[in-house]
C-alpha cells in the first residue's frame, strides 16, 4: 500500500466521522462545525483529483459563504436543542444502508479504464475550466446566472417582514 | 494512485449518511445541512468520474452543482426563517396543516 492510499484512508475516515457528526450532534451550531470539516475535507480530495480550481471554489462557496449563511441562520432563530428522531432512526438506518450498497454496487460496476488517463498540466486548471465553461456550456452558465437572480430575489421576499 | 472504486464507495457512504439526516433528525436546518452533504457526495462522484475519464466535463458539472447548492441554500433558509416566525419551531413534524 502506497502513500497515497494511506493518505485517501485517513482523509475518508475523517470524512465520515464528521458526516456522521453532521448527522448525529443534537446541537445545530457543532453539526454546522462538523459540516465545515466535511466540506473542506472534500475539497481535500478534489485536489488530490486534479481539480484545483473547483476545490478552491469549494472552499470560497461552500466552506466559506454557504456555511456561513448557516450560521447566521442557526444564530438568529437560536433553536432550542431538539431530541434525535425516534421511531424514524431505525428505518432510515436501514434504507441508507440500502441506498449506499445499492449505490456502492452500482457504482463499482461501471467499465472505466483501471490505469486512468494521463492528466496534462494543464488538466483542472482555471485555463481549461474557463475554456469548457464559455466554450460548450455557455448557455447553461447564463442561465445559472438567471437562478442566483431569482434565489436573491425570492429569499428578500420569503424573509421580508410581513406588514 | 488511489483505485476509482475508493473514491466511489466513499461517496456512496457520505450520501447515505445524508439520506439518514434528512429522514431521521427533527430540525428543519440539520435536514438542509444533510442535503448539503448529499449534493458534495455527488460532487466527489463527479470529479472523480471527470479525473479518471480525463474530461473536463465532471468538473464543470460540479460548477453548476454548486450553483444550484447556493440558491438551495439561500431559499431553503429564507423559507425555514419564515416558518420559525409563523410557528416558533423548526419541527417539521409539526408541520402539518396540510396534512390528511
Amino acid at each position: 500500500m502506497d502513500a497515497s492510499t494511506l493518505i485517501f484512508f485517513a482523509l475518508a475516515a475523517l470524512l465520515v466521522v464528521s458526516s456522521l457528526l453532521v448527522v448525529l450532534l443534537p446541537n445545530v451550531v457543532h453539526g454546522a462545525m462538523a459540516l465545515i470539516a466535511a466540506l473542506l475535507l472534500i475539497s481535500i480530495f478534489f485536489v488530490m483529483l486534479q481539480a484545483p480550481m473547483v476545490g478552491v471554489l469549494q472552499v470560497l462557496v461552500y466552506a466559506g459563504a454557504i456555511m456561513v449563511l448557516f450560521l447566521f441562520v442557526i444564530m438568529f432563530l437560536n433553536p432550542a436543542r431538539q431530541p434525535r428522531g425516534g421511531a424514524w432512526l431505525g428505518f432510515s438506518v436501514l434504507l441508507a444502508l440500502l441506498l449506499g450498497g445499492g449505490l456502492a454496487a452500482m457504482l463499482t460496476k461501471t467499465e472505466t479504464a483501471a490505469d486512468p488517463v494521463a492528466a496534462t498540466d494543464l488538466f483542472g486548471s482555471p485555463e481549461m475550466l474557463a475554456k469548457s465553461l464559455f466554450g460548450d456550456f455557455v448557455l447553461p452558465f447564463e442561465i445559472a446566472s438567471v437562478l442566483l437572480l431569482v434565489a436573491i430575489v425570492g429569499a428578500v421576499v420569503l424573509a421580508k417582514r410581513e406588514r | 494512485m488511489v483505485p476509482l472504486d475508493y473514491y466511489l464507495i466513499l461517496s456512496a457512504i457520505v450520501f447515505a449518511i445524508g439520506v439518514v439526516g434528512v429522514l431521521a433528525r427533527r430540525n428543519l436546518i440539520v435536514i438542509l445541512m444533510s442535503i448539503e452533504l448529499m449534493l458534495n457526495a455527488v460532487n466527489l462522484t463527479f470529479i472523480a468520474f471527470s479525473r479518471f475519464l480525463g474530461s473536463m466535463e465532471g468538473q464543470v458539472a460540479v460548477f453548476f452543482v454548486m450553483a444550484v447548492a447556493a440558491a438551495e441554500a439561500v431559499i431553503g433558509l429564507a423559507i425555514i426563517i419564515s416558518v420559525f416566525r409563523q410557528r416558533q419551531s423548526l419541527d417539521p413534524e409539526e408541520m402539518q396543516l396540510l396534512k390528511w
